[in-house]
């Protein structure tokens, strides 16, 4: 437990000033509840959830709002116990300022919970089917920001070939501490969450991968994991360097092995949580309690209180903040997430998520306004940064020229948009910028590539059904006259021509008769 | 003399045979240059080529008798893309005011509709759900936009409503550009 | 309450390109200083008049440009290629020679390609290969080093001769000037003098021309200096001087009286100078890590062939210029490995 565990560095990084004693100096703060809960149908990635209460109805806490559809969902549930007010687009947390559909809830401030499921205290003698419909039913996703449905990722379909659990209590960005303040407040939770992942997919240990500025949440969990007597699981304390807590470096900084190009860790046998996600599932499995709400950071020299907080899910920001004592005067900049990878609000009037780590307000000194972008010198510096040892020097080149072909012979898709490369250029080039434009560029493309390939096989398909009516109908033309000419024995034409010799035989022999007619008269 | 008249005469005759040979050999079925132009284009079927459809377009682009930028709805990335692909210089769009129209899909007002089954035969793409004396409505995912149904419809019904982004189908804007210009599905 | 937005990382390095700029600055001090100590007041008037056509061309041509100049002009690169193209110049060079080199560097060999960043040749050895190739007689009119001459050109006599481009009342170019130490052993050489022979002379000091070498240290300082702030990688000057070294060395074993020892073509001429400033110009260099050691080897390996085979005696310029041309290619076969392709050597 107190050895030296090997660490294979990953390549790049950067050393931050990682502004955690901001807000880690005092235990979480449970928040009230606001006025309204705004809880948007898509909080996780995948197919958007279907809501299954309509507006007006009372629900209580806990009780499903919104079903999940497809396989790569998740379903919401009902932080606390009131009426749904609105089921409508309203402005969500995302970086283009859109809103989205969410279910509104008005507290009714009794706080009552609906019917939970058993727990499952013995799990280990649950089957994998029974515990992942569990975890699905909660409604878990990835809480370290990626909000991918666990349910999902823990599917490995039969024997998993996953020899590896990692917990993923690296916290690397700057200002964000919410990992670090559930550690030390429920390490046991984290140890049985990862256990019971473990049973799950059947791995044959546990690591933890914690960075070494947080030296109470190891101890926290080490004493956990002596406690439970777990001999499988060991938490190992990395150094504290910039992105360490991405997946794929900190699968290699705890296994040497790296996860494959547009490939997942399960290729490599390995899988990683992140350690709110597993506190998640213990809850879910061992006390039958669906995700409804989540440790939010609240930092920055804009804030008056930062500080940790215990927030049910679709808490509006501003009454965050104005619990947190509000705004001071130096507030310039509102992200959702960390300095690094975080995005900026255009409002605070957007709920908190599923996935919603962190909330900053930051002042002009803290967050400077970018300088102007200057031309790239080919200094290299992005180069050294790069965790995922890519060349962002040349993809900004293509991305420049809107060449999107050559910017993915670099690799795009691999980049974690960690911000390393921006960070470090001395022209102040966004290039994490460019690479979202690209990447995002590239997607639209591929859309639309596939709505013109649908709209061409169906014209095509609708052509050749035009061409087919067509062929019937001449097809049927012909038959019709062929059975007319077998009816007058022998070709149309003929019978026609009889018909009329009739007629004009009929004709003359009329005329003959009248001629000779007036002729006797005449002749009278 | 004679022997320079002889020599080229022969080389002609071997290289002759040599192309003739080969343009039996490996003759390809069809058309791949105006599979590969049709493969670029939006497959809107719109008409505004002045084509009837995208893959006559293609053909005569292929066939050399057509200009590549006469595409509005597939604007100026389609024409560079052909460019690139018929090695031939880019050309600046004919019609840059119809290329910057943003997409949009039809609407059937269904108050006014007399189910005439005009606009459903008009429709190259069969996005139009209805039968004679029938509600007829546009099923969205199906429309490409293309307008054709418009002039058809004996009460004006129809009306084209441009598509809103979604956070799903958000595009990041060029660095430098204001977000409203990048806004679109 | 509104916020305005941009895209993350939200964090502002402290590098920025003003700063670099004036690092390399601060860091080609002592070598000028040594510079002008050995040869005099011809080098700062050198300096002088590059850096103020330097900045004018670039003023006048973003101007034309229509590009804001004064967001240009902060970052100093006009100010480094005038000092680094002065540095290369002989100390009496005739001032309208140096405008037109400065003048061809910035307008030419950097603005028509794109300005910063977009120019695939090195600018200041792009103006001193102009001037080599068109002014061959005044460009390898070189002073003696004070040491060996005794006695200084003054201040006055410097300004006469080179805005005037004659000598002083009573005296000739050939009573004052001197070849480089460079030229001298090519030659000696090529008069088939033993290079034993050669060295008898008080022209040469312990592994240099007397005063050369000193000037050669200096620079090293400032280069030192510049990888120890990290503004240059270790990789280009190494590998450049490396690769001098070991063919300079493996060709003087072979015979030691044709050819000189490798510490002279190492304090000789513009190596130090070319592999710590100009060599690195990371615009025209290769950027990839293992291109880079392949790009400062190859500048090494031209480095020898041309002084000891080609024409002129000096060749750091022409192979830093053969090698810019190269640099894309190298570029192209020496990326690293992306993260999570196979040959994990870890894994």
């Amino acid at each position: 437990m107190a050895e030296q565990r090997t660490i294979w560095p990953f390549h790049g990084g950067l050393h931050l000033d990682d502004h955690k004693s901001e807000s880690n100096q005092r235990p979480v703060q449970d928040l009230p509840l606001p006025r309204r809960l705004i809880l948007p149908l898509q909080q996780h990635i995948g197919q958007s959830a279907e809501p299954v209460v309509e507006v007006g109805e009372l629900v209580k806490k806990g009780q499903t709002l919104a079903r999940a559809p497809d396989y790569v969902s998740a379903p919401i549930h009902a932080p606390t116990s009131g009426r749904v007010l609105e089921i409508e687009a309203m402005p969500i947390a995302h970086p283009s300022g859109l809103s989205d559909t969410c279910i509104v809830i008005q507290p009714d401030g009794d706080d009552a919970w609906d019917a939970l499921p058993e727990p499952m205290t013995e799990f280990t003698a649950e089957s994998a089917a029974d515990l992942r419909e569990r975890i699905r039913w909660a409604g878990i996703v990835g809480m370290g920001g990626a909000a991918f449905p666990t349910a999902v990722k823990v599917n490995t379909g039969g024997p998993s070939g996953i020899d590896t659990l990692i917990i993923n209590a690296a916290e690397c960005e700057p200002y964000i501490t919410c990992d670090d303040a559930l550690m030390r407040e429920r390490a046991g939770d984290v140890i049985d969450g990862a256990a019971i992942f473990r049973h799950l997919i059947g791995a044959r240990r546990c690591l933890i991968g914690i960075e070494d500025n947080k030296p109470e949440a190891a101890s926290a969990l080490r004493r956990a994991i002596s406690d439970k007597g777990d001999r499988e699981t060991d938490v190992v304390v990395v150094p504290t360097r910039y992105p360490s807590g991405g997946e794929k470096q900190l699968i290699r900084l705890l296994t040497g092995r790296e996860v494959p190009s547009n490939g997942l860790p399960a290729a490599i046998g390995v899988l990683c949580q992140n350690v709110a996600t597993a506190v998640a599932v213990a809850d879910a499995v061992l006390r039958g309690r669906p995700l409804i709400d989540r440790i939010v950071t609240l930092s920055g020299q804009g804030v008056r209180q930062p500080g940790n907080f215990r927030v049910a899910l679709g808490t509006p920001i501003d009454f965050l903040v104005a619990q947190a004592g509000g705004y001071s005067e130096q507030a310039h900049q509102l992200l959702l997430g960390g300095p690094m990878m975080g995005f900026g609000l255009h409002t605070d009037q957007v709920p908190v998520t599923k996935a919603a780590n962190c909330v900053l307000a930051l002042s002009a000194a803290e967050a400077p306004e970018p300088p102007a972008e200057r031309p790239c010198i080919r200094c290299g510096e992005c180069v050294q940064v790069c965790p995922a040892q890519l060349l962002p020097q040349q993809m900004f080149w293509h991305a420049r020229a809107h060449d999107f072909d050559r910017i993915q012979e670099y690799h795009l898709f691999d980049c974690i948009e960690c911000g390393c490369c921006a960070y470090v250029c001395p022209a102040n080039i966004p290039l994490v910028h460019y690479y979202r434009y690209a990447k995002t560029e590239i997607w639209t493309q591929e859309r639309e590539r596939e709505k013109s390939d649908l709209a061409r096989r169906r014209h095509e398909a609708r052509q050749a059904r035009l061409e087919r009516l067509e062929q019937e109908r001449k097809s049927r033309l012909r038959r019709k006259k062929e059975a007319l000419d077998k009816k007058s024995g022998g070709s149309a034409d003929d019978s026609k021509k009889a018909a009329i010799q009739a007629a004009m035989q009929r004709v003359a022999e009329k005329k003959a008769a009248q001629q000779a007619e007036s002729q006797t008269s005449d002749s009278n | 003399m004679i022997v320079a008249i002889l020599t080229i005469a022969a080389l002609a005759t071997v290289f002759g045979l040599i192309l003739g040979y080969s343009a039996i050999r490996f003759r390809v079925e069809g058309d791949p240059i105006a599979d590969q132009v049709d493969a670029l284009l939006p497959q809107t079927q719109c008409g505004q080529c002045s084509f009837a459809g995208c893959r006559p377009y293609a053909e005569a682009i292929a066939a050399g008798e057509a200009e590549i930028n006469r595409c509005p709805p597939g604007g100026e990335a389609t024409m560079i893309a052909l460019a690139e692909l018929l090695g031939r210089d880019p050309v600046p769009l004919e019609d840059e005011e119809a290329a910057e129209k943003p997409k949009s899909v039809a609407f059937i007002v269904e108050d006014e509709c007399i189910g005439c089954t005009l606009c459903i035969q008009a429709c190259p793409v069969d996005a139009i759900l209805g039968a004679a004396k029938q509600m007829h409505t546009v099923i969205i995912d199906e429309c490409t936009g293309c307008e054709l149904c418009l002039p058809p419809c004996p009460v004006e019904c129809i009306h084209m409503h441009p598509l809103e982004a979604t956070p799903e189908t958000w595009k990041w804007p060029f660095p430098g550009q204001r977000p409203a210009e990048a806004a679109d599905g | 309450m509104q916020f305005a937005t941009h895209s993350s990382p939200h964090l502002v390095g402290p590098k920025n390109v003003t700063q670099v700029m004036g690092l390399v600055l601060l860091a080609l001090v002592p070598g000028t200083l040594a510079l002008v100590w050995y040869f005099g007041w011809g080098v700062l008037i050198n300096l002088v008049i590059a850096t103020l056509t330097a900045v004018a061309a670039e003023a006048a041509v973003l101007r034309l440009r229509r590009r804001p100049v004064g967001a240009a002009l902060i970052d100093l690169s006009a100010i480094v290629t005038a000092w680094l193209l002065a540095l290369a110049l002989p100390p009496l060079l005739p001032w309208w020679q140096t405008v037109t080199g400065t003048v061809f560097a910035i307008v030419i060999a950097k603005q028509l390609f794109g300005g910063i960043g977009f120019n695939p040749f090195n600018p200041a050895m792009a103006g001193y290969v102009l001037l080599l190739v068109s002014f061959p007689v005044t460009m390898t009119r070189w002073l003696p080093p004070d040491v060996i001459s005794g006695s200084a050109v003054s201040l006055a006599d410097s300004l006469q001769m080179i805005f005037s481009g004659t000598p002083p009342l009573g005296q000739s170019w050939d009573a004052i000037t001197s070849a480089t130490p460079l030229d001298q052993m090519r030659t000696e050489l090529s008069q088939n003098r033993m290079i034993s022979e050669i060295r008898q002379s008080p022209l040469w000091g312990d592994f240099g021309g007397l005063g050369w070498e000193w000037i050669g240290n200096w620079f090293l300082l400032g280069g030192l200096f510049l990888i120890w702030r990290r503004v240059i990688s270790w990789r280009i000057p190494v590998s450049m001087l490396g690769a001098l070294l070991l063919i300079a060395g493996l060709f003087w074993m072979i015979d030691p009286e044709t050819h000189p020892f490798p510490a002279f073509h190492l304090f000789s001429g513009g190596a130090i100078l070319g592999a710590f400033f100009i060599a690195t110009d990371p615009v025209s260099a290769s950027t990839t890590p293992r291109g880079q050691l392949v790009y400062g080897a190859l500048i090494g390996l031209f480095v020898f062939i041309i002084r000891t085979w080609g024409g002129y005696p000096d060749a750091v310029a022409f192979s830093v210029l053969l090698l810019n041309m190269a640099a894309p290619t190298i570029d192209y076969y020496t990326q690293p490995r992306v993260f999570g392709q196979p040959g994990n050597p870890d894994a």
